[in-house]
């Protein structure tokens, strides 16, 4: 309900969030950084994109994935449409606004002159004031389809046609206009300053430069002293600006009255639009250079049941923040349909497999964000949970304490998961031997089975590719001239140890019959 | 107010990045030997001499407009030798003047440009008074503009204003700022305003408003009273040193412009101190082919050498090639270091070491030489030799010349006259003139059966008693039966080599 003059949003229209399709409340108590984080490298990737962003505590956000399909098309529609010029130049500028105004209530709280505190407060209001005009007036030339966008359009028109804006606006230019009109003179000689009305005396600058305006040349050294300006007052200027005040006492009793009539202006519905909508500029504008460089990113096809999903030219997103400079990331592909559910992922190591696996895991995640993922195309599940299971080189102790942890892990996160949960196991037994790893994985991989998960299973286990209809090899490769080189391309191939072996072998003269003739001559 | 002393409508360029030949015309023709005898001892105007040189003038017009200025010189040494004193005791006083320890304070700043300011005022006056009593001795367009300037520009009512602004900027009656409110309500803008009330000190602050006195032992106060003076201070400091530099590079033009004039002058006593002719040559425009000479001669040789050199005529109007061939010591490469400099002097607007000559001007002078000091370098002079003409083909376009001595005779002969053939006539088909000195027969024999109408071909014989040379002539190439000795003597290393 509308509040004549304390804080609170005006609710003359229903929009209250930019990134929830129903207001959800707030979740700043409620999100926490998920487990898997650190594993599928989302804590860079959210590191990179809140960095700047401190002041919007934007983190809770990108810890909360939705989990309707709705929640996520109404992200989707206003990113979108926030992807287009017109529509990011506007809440950009919004935001520069507010950030503004924020910085001249910082100052304000550090001053001490209440003549000088007025005038911030004054100024933070006025920063306020265009900020939300201008923004209604582009929002209102813009044609918005999004419900979000024109739910915020309606309230923000709403509101700059309230009496509260409006006389908010009216009083802040008047007080301003004042003030701006106020030249005054100093004169100081000795310890002697007066304060005086100034009189149209002529600029002596400019009756020097008129002199010797004959001998002018082009260019001119720059000899004005950079004077230190400080926000804060001393004594001498407070007693200057008191006299200047009693000079003009008319515009500094308007300000008075000003600042005493308006204690609490801002807009939460505002406020919170500031804020929220931090997350998509922050991924948007993350993802800017990437798409510079030609790498692609596309809104999937979301779905809370269907687990035929898809991704083309799809890759790591934190690992191409890395790389995108020197244009080296190397796109994949995957796809998985019924009743295919686990993708076995094998081949040379240094090819690329877990990067393939982390990648599959961020594209589930930030599909749950409501963002567009790293790829040409791509369909998506939209997950309960996501686990991750991936070596941890910290705790090396005995071959057996580890193998023991990691079943530890790995029975855990059997217990928790469900058929609509995401699983990547990245080479979990890799450090036990051949058999140990077989016989365990073959475990583990009917727990997935059954379970009817959506997972990546990274190993040097051939075996596990094929143990069921619901599993599909892949293998990172090589360039077949050059072994040595990685390609780092995972593609759905029969898995096959001895490929690679061959290859590099050929390379170094120690095949069979290489080998053979060598040392027969 | 501009001298335009060098150019009839701007300043001469005492700064700007000079031509990229300017470096291996310097060495080849050793210019060094040119500027060090115009400046007699003072850097500056070598410095000067050497810009002119370098910066060529390309129209025939803006040549006469100097050659008219040195005659006049040429006639009153003494009040141009003044003139140059005058700028350089200018600069050298306001130099003088201690800026202070509070560098960074604008009214530290202002008192400095003040005490500068004075002190040009009074060379300024000086400069004046010069030209009341000596304008009527010249005839020049360009001295008679300059003198006229000075009674226009620098009369008593002037130098009375600027008098009487330096000592207001004394502040001895307080300070009138004006000032706005900015952000914060703080003071800013704040500017210095031009008292209405003069002469009566107390009257500056006989006004209305109020105010307040700083308690004697609040320091803090007085701090921020001074600063707030320099805030008031900081644009006029300003413009007040701002118009100090445009002085001071009045002066420094003057220098620079009267300089050039100045170190003729004592090239021209020099040589005619050894009894060598000079004469102002007659330019002639880029649209005429002309080279025609009396007596031309090496004037960086004479400098050099202190004594006689003799000269050579030459006769090569409409020519755009000039190939000259023949016995080492036969004078050829003094030949053609006369021509570049006779070249580059005329189109600075001085005299040339001749008896006469007339010349088109060209729009840019090259050389392409074989170096001396190549013999010590590691990588192959031949590529050495292409990378330089590669540079040369990088700037060198119509109407420019180019000077070769001894081109390409870093490889054998075959190889060496296939190539520079192809860069000749490929030169000389985009409209180069090329002056050739060259031992390579294949390419100058080869050139000479193409009787081409626009080639000249010139041939230096030694002297009976080998000591003096002969005077070149026209003639064509021939094959010497001393070639290898001198091939080897002159090429080296790589003689040997091959």
């Amino acid at each position: 309900m509308t509040s004549s003059d304390g804080r609170g949003s005006h609710a003359s229209a229903t929009f209250r969030s930019i990134l929830f399709d129903r207001d959800a409340g707030s979740i700043d108590a409620l999100a926490s950084v998920p487990e898997f984080f650190a594993d599928l490298h989302l804590d860079q990737v959210v590191a990179a994109l809140t960095a700047g962003r401190e002041e919007y505590r934007l983190a809770p956000f990108f810890c909360w994935p939705l989990h309707s399909v709705e929640a996520v098309h109404y992200r989707h529609h206003v990113l979108s449409e926030l992807e287009s010029e017109p529509v990011l130049e506007a809440v950009r500028a919004f935001a520069e606004g507010m950030r503004r105004r924020r910085k001249h209530l910082d100052l304000m709280s550090k001053l001490h002159y209440v003549r000088q505190k007025r005038r911030w407060f004054l100024e933070a209001c006025s920063v306020y004031c265009s900020t939300v005009t201008a923004f209604a007036y582009r929002l209102a030339e813009l044609e918005l389809r999004s419900r979000g966008f024109v739910g915020l359009r309606d309230y923000v028109t709403a509101y700059t046609v309230s009496d509260v804006f409006t006389s908010l606006l009216a009083q802040t230019r008047d007080v301003e206009e004042a003030l701006a009109e106020i030249t005054y003179a100093v004169q100081i000689r000795g310890n002697r300053v007066r304060v005086s009305r100034y009189e149209a005396e002529p600029d002596m600058s400019e009756e020097i430069e008129r002199t010797f305006a004959k001998f002018k040349e082009g260019a001119v050294t720059d000899y004005r002293v950079r004077m230190t300006e400080s926000a804060h007052m001393n004594h001498v200027e407070a007693q200057i600006l008191d006299l200047v005040a009693r000079l003009f006492p008319e515009p500094f009793s308007r300000l008075d009255e000003y600042c005493s009539r308006h204690g609490e202006y801002l807009d939460e519905t505002i406020d919170r639009f500031d804020r929220e909508v931090q997350f998509y500029l922050a991924y948007l504008e993350y993802i800017e250079p990437l798409k510079k460089n030609g790498l692609a990113f596309a809104y999937p096809r979301v779905s809370a049941r269907s687990k035929d999903v898809r991704g083309t030219e799809a890759f790591d997103l934190a690992l191409a923040a890395k790389l995108v400079a020197d244009g080296s990331v190397v796109c994949n592909d995957f796809h998985l349909s019924d009743p295919e559910r686990i993708l076995v992922v094998s081949g040379p190591n240094n090819g690329g497999k877990t990067t393939f696996a982390r990648m599959f895991g961020q594209l589930h995640y930030l599909a749950s964000l409501g963002l567009p993922v790293p790829g040409t195309d791509a369909r998506l599940f939209l997950p309960d949970r996501i686990f991750t299971h991936f070596e941890r080189e910290e705790d090396i102790e005995t071959l057996r304490g580890k193998f023991e942890d990691e079943l530890f892990r790995i029975h855990e996160i059997l217990e928790q998961a469900t058929g609509g949960s995401v699983l990547i196991m990245n080479e979990s037994f890799g450090s036990t031997t051949l058999r140990d790893a077989l016989v365990v994985g073959t475990e583990v991989m009917r727990h997935v089975i059954d379970l009817d998960a959506l997972c990546v299973f990274v190993t040097f286990v051939d075996e596990l590719a094929s143990l069921a209809e619901s599993t599909v090899s892949m293998m990172s490769t090589v360039v077949p001239e050059d072994p040595a080189i990685r390609t780092y391309k995972v593609v759905r191939k029969p898995a096959d140890g001895l490929a690679y072996a061959a290859a590099i072998a050929e390379k170094y003269g120690l095949t069979y019959g290489r080998l053979r003739d060598r040392i027969a001559t | 107010m501009k001298a335009f002393l060098m150019h009839r409508d701007r300043d001469v360029d005492l700064a700007g990045e000079l031509p990229a030949n300017s470096d291996a015309l310097e060495q080849d023709l050793e210019l060094a030997v040119l500027f060090a005898g115009m400046g007699a001892g003072d850097g500056f105007m070598s410095e000067v001499a050497k810009r002119a040189l370098l910066l060529s003038l390309r129209d025939p017009e803006a040549i006469i407009y100097r050659q008219q200025i040195l005659t006049d010189c040429l006639e009153q040494p003494a009040v141009v030798r003044e003139l140059y004193g005058l700028a350089g005791e200018a600069l050298n006083a306001q130099r003088s003047v201690w800026g202070g320890i509070l560098r960074d304070s604008p009214r530290a700043i202002l008192s400095t440009s003040v005490a500068k300011m004075e002190l040009f005022v009074g060379f300024l006056r000086r400069l004046r008074e010069m030209a009341d009593e000596h304008a009527s001795r010249f005839s020049s367009p360009g001295f008679t503009r300059f003198f006229a300037m000075l009674g226009e520009e620098l009369d008593e009512e002037y130098f009375t204003l600027v008098e009487d602004h330096l000592k207001t900027l004394r502040f001895k009656g307080g300070m009138l700022m004006s000032a706005r409110l900015a952000a914060g309500n703080k003071g800013k803008g704040y500017k210095l305003r031009w008292p209405r009330e003069q002469g009566l000190l107390g009257r500056v602050f006989d006004r209305s408003g109020y105010s307040f006195t700083v308690p004697d032992r609040d320091m803090t106060a007085f701090k921020v009273l001074s600063e707030l003076e320099d805030r008031g201070v900081n644009l006029v400091a300003n413009a007040l040193s701002q118009s100090v530099d445009h002085v001071h590079s009045f002066f420094t033009m003057l220098r620079g412009e009267i300089g050039f004039y100045v170190g003729c002058l004592n090239l021209r006593e020099r040589l005619a101190a050894q009894g060598q002719p000079t004469v102002f040559p007659v330019p002639v425009g880029r649209e005429e082919l002309a080279l025609s000479a009396r007596g031309v001669y090496d004037v960086c040789l004479a400098l050099t050498t202190g004594k006689d050199v003799v000269g050579n005529d030459v006769d090569a109007d409409h020519k755009s090639l000039v190939m000259i061939t023949g016995a080492n010591q036969g004078g050829k490469s003094t030949f053609l270091r006369s021509v570049g400099l006779a070249q580059l002097m005329t189109q600075c607007g001085m005299f040339v070491g001749a008896e006469s000559l007339r010349v088109n001007v060209c729009d840019g002078v090259f050389t392409h030489y074989k170096r001396e000091e190549d013999e010590t370098m590691e990588s192959g002079k031949l590529d050495e030799e292409l990378a330089r003409m590669s540079e040369i083909a990088n700037h060198i376009g119509a109407g420019c010349m180019l000077l070769c001595n001894e081109s390409f005779a870093a490889t054998n002969e075959r190889e060496g006259s296939q190539i520079a053939r192809e860069v000749v006539t490929a030169l000389l088909d985009e409209g180069v003139k090329v002056l050739f000195v060259t031992h390579l027969f294949d390419l100058a024999d080869g050139l000479y059966r193409r009787r081409l109408e626009s080639a000249l071909f010139l041939r230096a014989e030694r002297g009976a008693d080998g000591a003096r040379p002969f005077k070149l002539s026209e003639a064509e190439p021939l094959r010497t039966s001393y070639g290898e000795d001198s091939y080897r003597k002159i090429f080296g290393a790589a003689a040997r080599a091959t």
